[in-house]
């Protein structure tokens, strides 16, 4: 546990956040949302819980874009608001 | 309105911040988490049931149900999905 | 997003060869890696839903590399679907014979009238048992799960 590494992935985490409900194109959203995905699965490797971060690598960032990205082919790509 | 959403968040925000610190220091061992239940396992799980992974032998063995009931979760959403989406060929 | 659409409705196969080729190369050792996630999860980080997702997203991963003909001709759809009600019926089947056996449900040590190898062991042998069908359950509701939504329920073409 060391605070700067904690602090710099914490601060990664927030902006990723706003940025994945504030951009407009839902797909870039997906990406950014799989980017938050992996820091968090950083951020609990580093506190030391490895399976609650493995799960997170394999099911948030690798099959929930791919799922998202499936949902969106069939919708629109533009947020409404 | 988007100026009040705002001043909400950070109000909401500030108030969390100030609950965390009443939080134990992280791996505090006499904080009540790690007082109840876990020295049990950290000393007795290995002796118990012959797995050295601490969180398969909670998962598997201690902790059965909860396993078991996220899998009959994740079978429901999967057969709710199939049914609602599967279009069989005429 | 109207570019994608058009390309995957009029598409039989894509068209990148690197992509294919390496696709085809990497899936086995994905699998292999599947399954050494669920057995080894004893000893080291992994289990049944992490094991069960990477085996999962092989198969995504032949789907989108190639086209979702591809990935059911790897695993077709009635294998699958035998597969996952098989995981779960491995679960709570074992939870319901460490029941029939005399024991409590869910109470592997119970399973030892079967194999005489000693409740402790049988203990650390359950949780095998009862990941194999974890990852067999979560391996095929997410590849169904894929298909469904990536070829809108159709099983001819899609993502």
């Amino acid at each position: 546990m060391i605070w700067s590494i904690d602090l710099l992935i914490l601060l990664l985490v927030v902006f990723c956040a706003v940025a994945a409900i504030t951009v407009k194109d839902l797909l870039s959203a997906t990406v950014i949302f799989g980017v938050y995905s992996f820091l968090m699965c950083l951020l609990w490797a580093e506190m030391g819980a490895v399976d609650v971060a493995f799960t997170e690598a394999t099911v948030g960032a690798g099959i929930s874009t791919v799922l998202f990205i499936a949902a969106i082919l069939h919708t629109s790509r533009r947020s409404k608001d | 309105m988007k100026a009040l959403a705002f001043v909400a968040t950070l109000v909401i925000g500030a108030i969390l911040l100030y609950g965390t610190m009443d939080f134990p220091a992280f791996g505090d061992p006499q904080s009540p988490a790690s007082t109840h239940l876990s020295s049990y396992y950290i000393e007795q799980a290995i002796d118990e049931t012959h797995v050295p992974n601490l969180v398969t032998a909670i998962l598997g063995d201690y902790r059965g149900y909860d396993t078991m009931f996220e899998t009959v979760v994740i079978y429901c959403a999967g057969l709710a999905v199939v049914c609602v989406l599967r279009r069989s060929k005429p | 997003m109207r570019l994608l659409q058009e390309r995957t409705a009029n598409q039989k196969s894509s068209d990148s060869p690197i992509i294919q080729t390496s696709v085809r190369i990497m899936v086995p050792f994905i699998q292999l890696f599947g399954l050494y996630v669920i057995v080894h999860g004893h000893y080291s980080p992994g289990g049944g839903f992490q094991g069960g997702v990477i085996l999962g997203a092989s198969f995504v991963l032949l789907a989108l590399a190639f086209d979702l003909k591809t990935s059911i001709r790897y695993m077709s759809e009635s294998v699958n679907n035998i597969l996952g009600n098989a995981g779960v019926l491995i679960f709570t089947g074992v939870a319901v014979l460490c029941s029939l056996f005399g024991g409590l449900f869910l109470d592997y040590s119970a399973l030892d009238v079967i194999i005489p190898m000693g409740p402790i062991e049988w203990r650390s042998f359950g949780i095998f048992l009862v990941e194999v069908g974890v990852g067999l359950a979560v391996m095929s509701i997410l590849v169904s799960l894929f298909w469904d939504l990536g070829s809108a329920g159709g099983m001819d073409e899609g993502l």
